[in-house]
């Protein structure tokens, strides 16, 4: 196996450790270095950012990432609330959510002494869902849509509904916040959609969904007569009741009737929240970690955020392994393990093995920094404007507060 | 430390399909992939299939990205010569993988040519938004159609112009959350399609896949919460009666130091400048202080490896409670590219996953 750059701590790598140290002055800051640097604490600190969306691809600590930087906002003075999606369970435990009620409960064990607070909830999907058209439609017919079988599998189990419902909590807690100023900060978690840009597209899913030609189509003998239609419907209907069966076809014309009367509430509200990410006040936070495919993920949500005129803050590398402080190159070490290795016989040395183990875990660790590095160069270089928070990784999972408070000061080291 | 269950090659000698699943970050694709190289590997013909539109596997195998079509992207090892299979018959050449990219609209399409031959209404839902409805909307129904095309690709006898036997089936499957689900087509329909013919195609879909030709295996790395989450994935498919099949732990850290070693930078008992010596010994130039500097910084290191070394060792205990077996593939430090995955598939073999 060969090493993939024999420079003894790349540019980008040294570059990251030394930004680590400094102050951002503004976006120059980026031309020492592959990437501008992010600072969360400025980003927190300043009370005209109201909303932080925490976004990106699975497995990258995007639930930890959140609610590091809820606490940390909240001990420099903020009132935060954060809505997680679905949190390990001794973190949610040691948030004091792990009941899924849907509604904020405050987080106990915080230095409080600046003045803020912390609330933490956790998404509940269905039932966000049935407030949702409960408050839209008559109780009756609430009842008739809540009971439909097909919404039962909507609610529960449609691609996009846990991130729609997401962005309806959002709405929800701003439009609260405004109303009562309990909170002026909230962070939100994302789904671990399969494409993280899922909840982007909610909105639009959703609405296409219930404005589709099928959902007419299904519509039209309910809405009077439609002969221009009928002969494409029967055709269509022939076909369906061959595939799914009759009983089918007609849950599926009951539940789009009586869906048809919230609807244009729900589209309302959609348009509304997507609004509402658009706003200067919001900030989305991507996260990722040093790897080729959160990376890839992470540059294709830079780009989709742009396209849709929503405010990037910046990127937040998880889980990176920092650069060794010394000059020692991986095959240096290497060369150094198999002169050890030819020795280890030779009493005059301490102890050959550990030394020689050592060695070889330095030419991993420095290999590995290496390609994190490259990678990191590879995301700058394409996109420069980004400014780049990296944390390295923890020896061991986040459980509790006090882990917590340590990935907010990884996060803005001071 | 040897895994509880000491996994052998005929553990899932007659499996035809193999379900890969994971949490998201622990690499189930890559594995996946190593998985179809490595019965490729043993002499079969074997069908990666992917089901979540990202094109992993093009990027994996370096070929353009796939078609809704069967291709060919890669050879398993061959064999050495004179090595002989898990039964002791004599190896032949290595077997091929096959690719296929699955997406619910040409799954659907496909289904209503194959089944119904519908013709001109076939055309005609399309066109009314019919497919579009179904493939992103109505419940039950997506997974139903991606699932339904591998199960044409596993089953034995396919019929159909240029249809391809396979030996082996690989599915790089949604992650661990969602796999049960997935998998459980028949009962996900059951609220929407109580009798007909979809109904039925699920049916015959989950005798298969809660049979022992079909071996659902977890990737985990070791860490808490991916860990936790192979328990409880484990536990909802044996739930269900679907055939969990082996625990892939991935991305292990490189074994350098033994117990001793550990145990020595943990308590902090090595002298650096003991170390020190070795490593001028070992013809490193420096000045004594920076060798000494070198060797602390080469103990910090090691007692941080040896801190993760420990907690990954808590972990692994758990997973050998789970009573599976279990394989490991080690981190690699340059990362995964197409001789990695050569390399992670040559692990599988030598651990008897194929």
């Amino acid at each position: 196996m060969t090493v993939s750059s024999t420079d003894p701590g790349s540019a980008a790598a040294r570059s990251a450790t030394h930004r680590r140290s400094s102050h951002r002055v503004g976006p120059l800051a980026g031309t020492e270095g592959p990437a501008p640097y992010l600072d969360l604490d400025a980003l927190l600190d300043d009370r005209g950012t109201g909303i932080v969306v925490c976004c990106g691809s699975g497995g990258v600590g995007k639930t930890t990432t959140a609610a590091a930087l809820a606490m940390r906002a909240a001990e420099r003075g903020r009132k935060v609330v954060v809505l997680t999606i679905d949190p390990a369970r001794r973190l949610a435990q040691s948030m004091g959510i792990e009941e899924l009620d849907n509604t904020p409960r405050p987080v106990t064990g915080l230095d409080t002494s600046a003045g803020g607070s912390l609330d933490a909830m956790m998404l509940d999907m269905k039932s966000t869902f049935d407030e949702v058209v409960e408050s839209q439609a008559s109780p009756e017919k609430a009842r008739a849509i809540l009971e439909n079988p097909f919404y039962v599998a909507l609610s529960s189990s449609f691609a996009g509904t846990q991130e729609y419902m997401a962005m309806e909590k959002l709405g929800q807690i701003h439009r609260q916040a405004e109303a009562d100023g309990t909170y002026d900060l909230i962070v939100v978690d994302t789904p671990p959609s399969r494409s993280a840009l899922d909840f982007l597209d909610a909105p639009e899913r959703l609405s296409s969904f219930l404005d589709g030609r099928f959902i007419k189509l299904l519509l039209a003998p309910a809405k009077g007569p439609a002969r221009v239609m009928s002969m494409g419907f029967g055709l269509i209907t022939n076909a369906l009741t061959k595939v799914l069966g009759a009983q089918v076809l007609t849950d599926l014309q009951t539940f789009v009737a009586a869906f048809d009367t919230v609807f244009g509430g729900f589209q309302q509200r959609a348009q509304q929240t997507y609004s509402l990410l658009q706003d200067s006040r919001t900030a989305f936070v991507v996260v990722a970690a040093p790897e080729r495919d959160a990376l890839r993920e992470a540059a294709y949500f830079v780009e989709r955020l742009a396209d849709d005129r929503m405010p990037l803050a910046g990127l937040v590398v998880n889980r990176a392994h920092p650069h060794p402080p010394v000059e020692l190159s991986a095959e240096e070490a290497l060369a150094a393990a198999q002169r050890l290795e030819r020795r280890r016989d030779d009493a005059g040395l301490h102890d050959p093995e550990l030394t020689e183990g050592l060695l070889r875990l330095h030419a991993d660790h420095v290999r590995i920094t290496e390609r994190e590095a490259a990678l990191r160069a590879r995301f700058a270089a394409t996109h420069p404007e980004v400014p780049t928070a990296v944390v390295p990784a923890l020896a061991s999972d986040v459980h509790d507060l006090d882990g917590l408070r340590r990935v907010g000061e990884l996060l803005a080291p001071g | 430390m040897p895994p509880a269950t000491v996994p052998d090659a005929t553990h899932w000698r007659d499996v035809q399909l193999h379900v890969v699943t994971g949490k998201g970050g622990t690499g189930k694709s890559t594995v996946a992939a190593a998985l179809a190289l490595a019965l490729a590997s043993t002499g079969r013909s074997v069908l990666l299939c992917e089901v979540e539109g990202r094109q992993g596997i093009a990027r994996m195998f370096d070929v353009d990205p796939l078609p809704y079509e069967e291709r060919q992207i890669a050879k398993g090892l061959p064999a050495t010569p004179g090595a002989t299979a898990p039964d002791g018959s004599p190896r032949g050449p290595a077997g091929t993988v096959h690719a296929l990219h699955i997406d619910a609209e040409s799954a659907l399409l496909d289904y209503l040519a194959m089944y119904y031959r519908l013709g001109r209404a076939g055309r005609a839902l399309d066109k009314f938004g019919v497919i579009e409805f179904a493939t992103t909307i109505a419940p039950g129904v997506r997974d139903v159609l991606l699932t339904g095309k591998v199960f044409e690709a596993a089953k034995p006898g396919r019929r159909g112009k240029g249809a391809r036997q396979y030996d082996a089936v690989v599915l790089d499957a949604p992650p661990t959350g969602r796999i049960t689900q997935f998998l459980n087509v028949s009962d996900e329909l059951a609220g929407l399609a109580k009798v007909g013919p979809i109904k039925s195609q699920a049916d015959l879909m989950m005798t298969l896949f809660r049979s022992s030709r079909t071996a659902v295996h977890f990737v985990t790395v070791l860490e808490e919460m991916p860990v936790q989450e192979t328990a409880d994935g484990i536990a909802d498919l044996r739930r269900t009666g679907l055939p969990v099949g082996g625990v892939v732990v991935n991305l292990t850290r490189p074994d350098e130091l033994d117990a001793e070693d550990l145990a020595q930078v943990i308590a902090g008992t090595a002298d650096p400048a003991a170390l020190a010596g070795d490593l001028a010994a070992a013809g490193l130039e420096g000045s004594p202080d920076d060798l000494g500097a070198l060797a602390e910084h080469l103990l910090a290191q090691g007692r941080d490896h040896a801190e993760r070394r420990a907690l990954e060792d808590s972990q692994r205990a758990l997973v050998a409670g789970y009573d599976v077996p279990t394989y490991e593939l080690p981190r690699l430090a340059g990362g995964v590219d197409l001789g990695g995955l050569y390399e992670l598939a040559a692990h599988l073999r030598r651990q008897g996953m194929a």
